[in-house]
């Protein structure tokens, strides 16, 4: 699993790359904690585009994420969304917790 | 007792890179029944869930045997049973509750969850120090050949 970390004004993008599995999960969980307290962003967007697959590894990931923007008074997106995990994170209730989008927020196409 | 039309057994160490591997290995199985992508994907996702469990609840601290096994029964079903000789579920139930783990905050607790309703039938039997067997089945839907 691959990560590329972007943050600028307080937007913290976080693209994911490979197979968000318990494997390519290990390490994840501690970068983001890093990144997130790097850049204590309002705006979390997971970008999702380049995972070709997702199990409840990928979950954990999320509401971690969404753990520590609740904590922060933030808000967190999900974006690139493919089929295969939006049925993973629907099954677990993420849907109700946070914006999962199958293509980009338009928002962020203005910048 | 269902006639068996093919099988494919595999038997691996609990190391966290066979998971990929099986996800793919079962998706190649699955393939002669021409399953749709979200087949696919519900079938690679419930093997995933059920192999992880394998490596992180029956083996925490160290390695040991998995056997996969693969089966095409009759009308078009699957049934996947992952097996291991670990240390056994102490509490079923409780194990297949929404959100309950064991496994720290690394993990959702939704394994079991996802596999029951990915799959259409999910059965667990489990001894404490014993080991556990996860039999799944899907039925694949008949599409017109073209």
């Amino acid at each position: 699993m691959e990560l590329s970390i972007i943050g600028k004004d307080r937007a913290l993008e976080i693209q994911l790359k490979g197979e968000l599995d318990h494997h390519g999960a290990k390490g994840l969980l501690t970068q983001m904690d890093l990144a997130i307290e790097r850049y204590v962003p309002r705006i979390l967007t997971m970008d999702f585009g380049g995972v070709t697959f997702m199990d409840s590894s990928g979950i954990a990931v999320v509401l971690r994420g969404w753990q520590r923007m609740r904590e922060l008074g933030g808000e967190m997106r999900l974006t690139h969304v493919a089929p295969q995990p939006r049925k993973v994170f629907e099954t677990a209730g993420v849907g109700r917790m946070m914006t999962i989008n199958a293509g980009e927020e338009t928002e962020y196409a203005a910048h | 007792m269902q006639r068996i039309e093919n099988y494919v057994t595999m038997d691996f160490l609990s190391r966290s890179n066979n998971e990929g591997f099986m996800r793919v290995a079962a998706a190649g199985f699955a393939a002669q029944l021409d399953p749709t992508l979200d087949e696919l994907g519900d079938i690679k996702t419930a093997v995933s869930e059920a192999v992880t469990n394998a490596i992180v609840h029956a083996y925490p601290d160290s390695i040991g045997r998995i056997q996969v096994k693969m089966k095409l029964l009759e009308s078009n079903t699957l049934e996947i049973v992952v097996r291991d000789w670990g240390r056994g579920i102490a509490n079923i139930e409780q194990a297949r509750q929404p959100l309950f783990t064991t496994g720290g905050e690394e993990r959702s607790g939704m394994g079991f969850t996802i596999m029951e309703s990915f799959m259409d039938v999910l059965r667990i039997k489990s001894t404490p120090n014993k080991g556990t067997t996860v039999v799944m089945r899907k039925r694949i839907s008949q599409r017109t050949k073209r």
